[in-house]
């Protein structure tokens, strides 16, 4: 009986699924057109979820070998079901083989169901509660299934009249089982996640993510231009069918273990964000509906319920209608302050940033909605080339007796130094100060653009102001094609990104590096001396846009070593590194919560007991600096270094290597 | 914030709003004009008013870039007067407005660029023969012809006024702040250019331009010893303390009067 039964169960459960994928693929493909090598993508599928998935899921081994167990027992048993009970190949080698996957799915899915008997906060609860029920469902009924096809029970225990209870019960078994692993894969079920997923990293965005066989798997954090040639391109993303279709189906591969939520500074803070929920809201926009069913942690201060969307429809209400009329608040938005941290713990690869981008791309370029001090310091970039509106002349008014060699007089040095928009900030003046101190101990033949420079655009294009970005960027570019340098040094870690990783895709390539690693090379090179540290306890501080953005995180380091301090690392330091708040446009559009970033942050340098913390951004430093009664001084690495610098004997100084080239002119210009 | 205009005319109200080249003062890049950007801004909050955005001018680069920032406001179309570079726009702007007939005309107190002697609004009205209001901090109501409108006066202080339409009134910084300017809208907005004969200004091609100079400032004299006086001081403002309010005058006893002040301050010698 259970052999006429079996086929059925599991092609009709087959033919569902597959019709369910067809709707499923329907949904994502309401999505803009990008491109995609679709046999490359699923060419690389399994190295993708092998190596660099696992690496991600692996932060957390427990977690990683309940996943492999499960997940790996359940595709080779899925195979091996269809073949012996589907088609009817009952070989003992099978049969064994699929005994030996089901039961591996089973000792998963018991670690699974320990995960849900107190389950933390971020992960979310409805559908997924069941889960592991579902998961030992399909695995003990296929064992037990299978058990006849390899002899190990009397083939007569199942055809007897009176086991009709025990073929109505297994029957049932395999039919839940089915139900949830191949129905609700496609149909929308919490197993979702591995057939979206799976296709998600097959035709990810950003395919540089991931390694191949010769190595790789670098960064690819920058954002993504606009076409602003093509009048007829959505300026942003205005609805959920704005997205690129690989976007939509990035959204569907979520899994909701909320490692994201975990690390979002935002929703820390009580700002009414959760990356995790963003993304729930863009599946239910794409397949519509109200966010009802949502079972995670909401936005701080908003219910769930409330909001609903269409594929069609607008993401954020307009004017005209009130806030809660539609799929997320511009609010939502604006506390994200691109800190990366979400995309840094999801197992998925999913883009949170590049999503919210493109939504305050809309906002911005469409609506001219940039709240509080946005429209202001917009602007302001246009009009002055700086945040603030000031004098572009006065921009190396700090810096009036420090004799600056600049680029339009020696038109070739090593090192151009970047000064960023700090220029204009007392606090960071101090800074460049040192900055400038330590590249003239080590002798360094570097020069400044002064007026020349502008803003490089990193705020204006977070928050979504692509046309000032780009016209920033390409002034920018143009100025810097008329010198000649090998590399450009500057202290501000969201200049050097928007250089280094933004400034490419509009024809402009630079070397770029951090200062606190060209003062790391400098020490390599033996051209910087210190003398011993005599300060307190130290931690440092990684600024997202140096580490999480760039994989900086170990020059710095290096420096303070080097300096003979001993770090007192902060428990969230590296790449889970808490933002200090000040990215994004955050600090401009200033959106309330129950506390603010920095404080949190400051009670983490307080927690690691430093009585210093050291940085390397502009921004960091202000808005730690900005926290009141806190117990630690706020250095930014530029300044630790020149105050321990030691004057190398006058000998080795003279014949110390200076490029011969622009020697010349470099002492024309400063006589 | 949308204002509560109740607009009980059987027509649709039609304001003009008549816009001018900007400039930064710091960098003197083209941009929207600050009084002229809070009068669309005034407009645009006049409920379902139609909105007509008008400018005369040489039509140069720096225009377009002016005018795209009104657009960006979410105008579709500003109407744009072409005239030569040396012309006087009151003429072409009288023209114009008493072919399109709007109720309302608003525009900014005075220019930053150009001449930007504040004296258009008055021009245009002494042309048209229309009532003029000057600093504008809000439009209250529109019923059957009847504009009431706050004015603003120094120190925070309206004045309620009731105006026979069609007026024309100059708008400040005490009026809301224009909206901000989006590219979107900015990028598909129309200029639409039209001709005009130009009459050129033959007194302005006279006139030698220089930068401005920075006007010299009376000096606050602070007399008092105590802290609450020397605070007191320095939270007012700088006010004459023997002015003269003339009620019921004659224009020729008011200008005298005028003219007494003039010389007194040493303006006139």
């Amino acid at each position: 009986m259970l052999n006429t039964i079996l086929p059925i169960l599991i092609f009709t459960a087959l033919a569902l699924a597959v019709i369910g994928a067809l709707r499923r693929i329907r949904l994502w493909r309401q999505g803009r057109p990008a491109p995609v090598n679709l046999f490359k993508g699923l060419a690389a599928l399994p190295r993708r979820y092998l190596v660099d998935l696992h690496h991600v899921v692996a932060r957390d081994k427990m977690i990683s070998n309940t996943h492999v167990a499960t997940a790996g027992g359940f595709v080779a048993a899925a195979v091996l079901m269809i073949l012996v009970h589907g088609l009817g190949i009952a070989s003992p080698l099978l049969g064994g083989l699929l005994l030996l996957a089901s039961a591996s799915m089973f000792v998963g899915s018991l670690f699974v169901a320990r995960r849900r008997i107190n389950p933390p906060a971020r992960l979310s609860k409805g559908p997924w509660m069941r889960l592991p029920k579902s998961l030992m469902a399909f695995s003990v009924s296929v064992f037990l299934i299978t058990l006849p096809t390899v002899g190990l029970l009397p083939e007569g225990l199942l055809e007897g009249s009176t086991s009709w209870f025990l073929v109505v019960v297994l029957v049932g078994l395999v039919a839940w089982g089915l139900g949830e692993m191949f129905f609700g894969m496609t149909w929308g079920g919490p197993m979702k996640h591995a057939f979206a997923g799976a296709l998600h990293l097959a035709f990810h965005r950003r395919p540089e993510r991931f390694s191949t066989k010769k190595g790789g798997g670098g960064r690819s954090t920058g954002l993504k231009a606009l076409n602003l040639e093509d009048e007829t391109a959505p300026l942003g993303v205005e609805k959920p069918a704005d997205f690129t279709w690989n976007q939509l189906l990035g959204f569907d591969a979520c899994v909701q273990c909320g490692r994201c939520e975990a690390a979002c500074p935002a929703l820390a803070a009580g700002q009414p964000l959760n990356p995790k929920k963003l993304i729930q809201d863009m599946v239910v926009g794409m397949a519509g509906g109200s966010d009802a069913n949502y079972a995670g942690t909401p936005y701080p201060g908003k219910p769930v319920g409330e909001h609903h969307g269409t594929p069609h429809g607008p993401i954020v209400a307009p004017a005209a209608l009130p806030e809660g009329a539609s799929l997320v608040d511009a609010e939502t938005l604006w506390s994200c302050t691109t800190c990366r941290a979400c995309v840094e713990e999801c197992p998925m690869m999913i883009e949170h940033v590049d999503a919210i981008v493109d939504m305050r791309r809309h906002l911005t370029l469409e609506r001219g909605k940039t709240p509080n001090k946005g429209a202001e310091v917009l602007d302001n970039l246009i009009a002055t080339d700086n945040l603030g509106g000031f004098d572009p002349g006065s921009r190396l008014n700090w810096a009036a007796d420090l004799n600056l060699p600049r680029m339009a007089d020696l038109q070739q040095v090593d090192v151009l130094l970047w000064l960023g928009d700090g220029s204009f900030d007392m606090r960071n003046q101090r800074t460049l100060r040192a900055l400038v101190k330590v590249l003239r101990a080590a002798e360094v033949d570097f020069a400044v653009l002064g007026d020349e420079e502008r803003d490089s655009g990193d705020v204006a294009r977070r928050l979504g102001d692509e046309a000032t970005f780009q016209s920033l960027a390409k002034r920018n570019i143009a100025t810097l094609s008329k010198y000649r340098f090998q590399q450009i040094v500057t202290c501000d870690p969201h200049s050097f990104h928007v250089l280094g990783n933004e400034y490419g895709e509009l024809g402009g390539v630079y070397e770029v590096r951090h200062h606190s690693t060209f003062i790391a090379e400098l020490y390599d090179a033996g051209r910087l001396t210190f003398s011993p540290w005599k300060g307190g306890s130290v931690t440092y501080h990684d600024p997202c846009y140096l580490g999480r953005y760039n994989g900086e995180f170990e020059a710095p380091r290096n420096v303070l070593k080097a300096l003979g301090i001993e770090l007192k690392e902060m428990e969230r330091s590296g790449s889970r590194s808490r933002c200090c708040g000040g990215g994004g446009g955050a600090p401009i559009t200033d959106i309330p919560g129950k506390q603010r970033i920095p404080d949190m942050r400051m009670n983490d340098v307080k927690e690691s007991g430093a009585e210093l913390v050291a940085v390397g951004c502009p921004q960091c430093t202000a808005m730690l600096e900005g926290v009141v009664d806190t117990s630690a001084e706020v250095r930014d690495i530029a300044e630790l270094v020149a105050d321990a610098l030691v004057e190398r004997p006058a000998g080795e100084a003279s014949g110390a290597s200076r490029q011969p080239a622009a020697t010349p002119t470099a002492e024309e210009v400063i006589v | 914030m949308p204002h509560n205009v109740n607009t009980l005319n059987d027509a649709e109200l039609s304001v003009a709003v008549l816009v001018s080249v900007g400039r930064h003062p710091l960098t003197g890049r083209a941009r929207r004009a600050d009084h002229d950007a809070r009068a669309v801004e005034m407009a645009l909050s006049l409920g379902d008013a139609s909105v007509q955005l008008m400018h005369a001018g040489d039509g140069g680069e720096a225009c377009g870039d002016a005018m795209r920032g009104y657009l960006g406001m979410g105008i579709s179309r500003v109407k744009r007067i072409n005239q030569d570079p040396d012309a006087d726009v009151v003429p072409a702007l009288a023209n114009i407005l008493r072919f399109a007939a709007p109720q309302l005309v608003l525009t900014g107190t005075r220019a930053e660029t150009g001449e930007g002697s504040g004296l258009v609004p008055y021009l245009l009205a002494e042309t048209l023969g229309w009532t003029v209001v000057s600093g504008l901090a809000e439009i209250e109501s529109i019923e059957q012809g009847v504009a009431t409108v706050l004015q603003a006066l120094p120190r925070g202080k309206r004045r309620r006024l009731k105006v026979r339409l069609p007026a024309i009134a100059t708008v400040d910084s005490s009026a809301p702040a224009a909206r901000q300017s989006a590219f979107g809208p900015a990028r598909r907005g129309e200029l639409a250019d039209c001709a005009c004969a130009s009459v050129t200004d033959e007194l302005q091609t006279q006139w030698r331009v220089q930068p401005a100079r920075k006007r010299p400032k009376r000096l606050k004299i602070v007399k008092s010893a105590s802290a609450r006086d020397r605070f007191k001081a320095a939270a007012a403002k700088a006010d004459s303390g023997g002015g003269q309010l003339l009620n019921d005058v004659t224009p020729e006893q008011g200008a005298e009067a005028i003219f007494t002040l003039l010389k007194e301050e040493g303006v006139l010698r």
